[in-house]
């Protein structure tokens, strides 16, 4: 009796779910798709190439892809060589715990707030804003994302590996070339992807910081749409989304555990 | 040489971390000078505070903070009640659509905010969706959602299953199983999604400015300083509020994070027992 009247239940608790994949089948998929479709129609909703065409021969777009991914990889690297050092000696540190929460805390507050911040800083220092202060405040804005990750990956490798090393007579330079390093490749990449994403595609960052002289790709989506240009700025979507993908996919397969932290605050 | 070593990488730290806490550091100290441009002038003064209160400005900008409230209130409401029934469901379905559901639901937090964005916008667009807070509250229950799964589902994993078996052997009958045996358990997860929530709802930018629709005129104070900030800079009274806002969250997330650390301590302590 008591086997029967359980089963239904059974049923019903896998239908909670339902309601869910309805709301993010609309409004997650179903978005997704249609800047998929968009992508190949013009502005009359005809099927077309055209936008591929625009999207790959105009120069301000192609200018905008450089740009964004030129402030990509400066941005990500001057965040590992600064953020490695910062994790590593956290990781030796016994405090080292508690005292990388005061590199991670300024992630918690509003990126546009700590952007107007540092611009307001450098306008009263007198600096001219360009590509200079946008990759200041880009290294600025990000860096914790970099520090983050490192140092959890840093400070859960096993000190043995690196003692065995020096038993076995290796040098410090060895030892850390050797045995630290490569068991950091996952830290590394997490914090190369949480840093290069959100660079290119960030919104209204570049512009604030160089008087609207720079645009990145996050600031081009946005301007393609508001100008009605929804087959391009669905192209250059389509684009951002590859990249996303394509730099989840390569954390995934280093670091099985995946991400979940990119937009979280602690 | 093993002290050099020490007092120079303790000097890199310390340089990294004044450069990261300098524009915060100098916002506080020049909320008090009634500026906008760095100078003290004016003396030592608590006019920028309260202009918060008496600016010309001030109602649109609580106005902004009142939206800012509202939308994360119901969003993360909305999204802590669907996403805890949702994690229910996710942890019984089939271990092929579990992953397909667990994947989509993973996309909205690796996706970049730009592209959900424009994404949603073309999809209320398209779909005649009527501008202002439904929009806004469709899209930030969009994106907070993911994150009440995230955190209930590893409860749900950790629970015991037998402890749900025994309350139905017990007697209890479904219903109350999960109110008085599943839901305790799971609650912590419940209550760190709804927080998280919330957070990423008041947190946003980029989702809002693009959503909300020129014409309505709705501003959450993310959106209201873009607005206000991007034309002629920084009024005082920004500077005050950026204060409040620095301090609040340091001492929101140092806090979250000692009372975290002090719990893994303690149970390292039992476990060493």
């Amino acid at each position: 009796m008591k086997k029967i009247a359980r089963k239904p239940f059974r049923l019903t608790k896998k239908a909670f779910s339902v309601p869910y994949i309805a709301f993010l089948l609309l409004f997650v998929v179903i978005p997704l798709v249609l800047i998929l479709v968009n992508a190949f129609l013009d502005n009359g909703n005809k099927l077309t190439l055209e936008n591929f065409k625009v999207f790959f021969t105009s120069s301000s777009t192609l200018t905008v892809l450089g740009n964004s991914l030129l402030v990509g990889v400066i941005t990500t690297l001057l965040c590992l060589i600064i953020g490695y050092p910062v994790s590593y000696i956290l990781s030796k540190m016994s405090s080292g715990k508690i005292l990388v929460l005061l590199y991670i805390i300024p992630m918690g507050i509003n990126f546009l707030i700590r952007t107007l911040a540092t611009k307001a800083i450098f306008l009263a220092m007198g600096l001219e804003l360009g590509m200079g202060t946008v990759i200041f405040g880009m290294v600025y804005n990000y860096l914790p994302f970099m520090i983050m990750p490192l140092h959890t990956t840093l400070s859960g490798i096993d000190k043995s590996y690196a003692e065995a090393a020096q038993d076995l007579g290796a040098d410090k330079a060895t030892v850390f070339l050797k045995t630290t390093l490569p068991l950091s490749v996952s830290g590394i990449l997490s914090g190369v992807t949480m840093v290069f994403i959100p660079t290119i595609s960030t919104y209204a960052i570049s512009q604030l910081l160089s008087n609207g002289k720079i645009f990145l790709f996050g600031d081009s989506i946005q301007l393609s749409f508001e100008q009605g240009m929804y087959g391009v700025g669905s192209i250059m979507s389509i684009v951002m989304l590859i990249f996303v993908l394509l730099s989840n996919f390569i954390m995934n397969k280093f670091n099985r555990r995946g991400n979940a932290a990119r937009r979280s605050l602690w | 040489m093993v002290k050099l070593k020490s007092i120079l990488e303790k000097s890199y730290l310390f340089i990294i971390l004044a450069i990261l806490y300098a524009p915060i550091v100098f916002l506080i100290i020049y909320s008090f000078s009634n500026s906008s441009n760095f100078n003290f002038s004016q003396g030592f003064n608590f006019k920028a505070y309260i202009s918060i209160f008496t600016s010309d400005k001030s109602p649109e900008l609580w106005s902004a903070v009142g939206n800012t409230l509202l939308i994360a209130t119901v969003s993360s409401i909305v999204a802590t009640v669907m996403g805890t029934f949702a994690s229910i469901g996710i942890f019984h379905l089939g271990k092929r659509m579990r992953r397909l559901v667990e994947n989509i639901n993973q996309f909205p937090i690796i996706n970049s905010e730009i592209v959900m964005a424009v994404s949603l916008m073309v999809f209320f667009v398209t779909f005649a969706f009527p501008e202002g807070y439904l929009r806004l509250i469709i899209a930030h229950i969009a994106f907070c959602t993911p994150y009440v799964v995230l955190n209930v589902l590893p409860k749900l994993e950790a629970m015991d299953p037998n402890i749900y078996e025994a309350a139905l052997d017990l007697g209890a009958n479904p219903f109350k199983a999960l109110t008085k045996v599943m839901f305790p358990i799971i609650t912590p997860g419940i209550v760190g999604g709804f927080v998280m929530a919330f957070i990423m709802s008041m947190d946003d930018f980029i989702i809002t400015q693009i959503n909300k629709g020129a014409a309505t005129g709705i501003n959450t104070l993310s959106t209201y300083i873009y607005s206000d900030a991007r034309v002629q800079g920084l009024e005082p009274f920004w500077y005050a509020i950026f204060s409040i806002i620095f301090v609040a969250v340091l001492a929101l997330v140092l806090s979250i994070n000692l009372v975290k650390i002090s719990k893994q301590k303690k149970k390292e302590k039992e476990g060493a027992k």
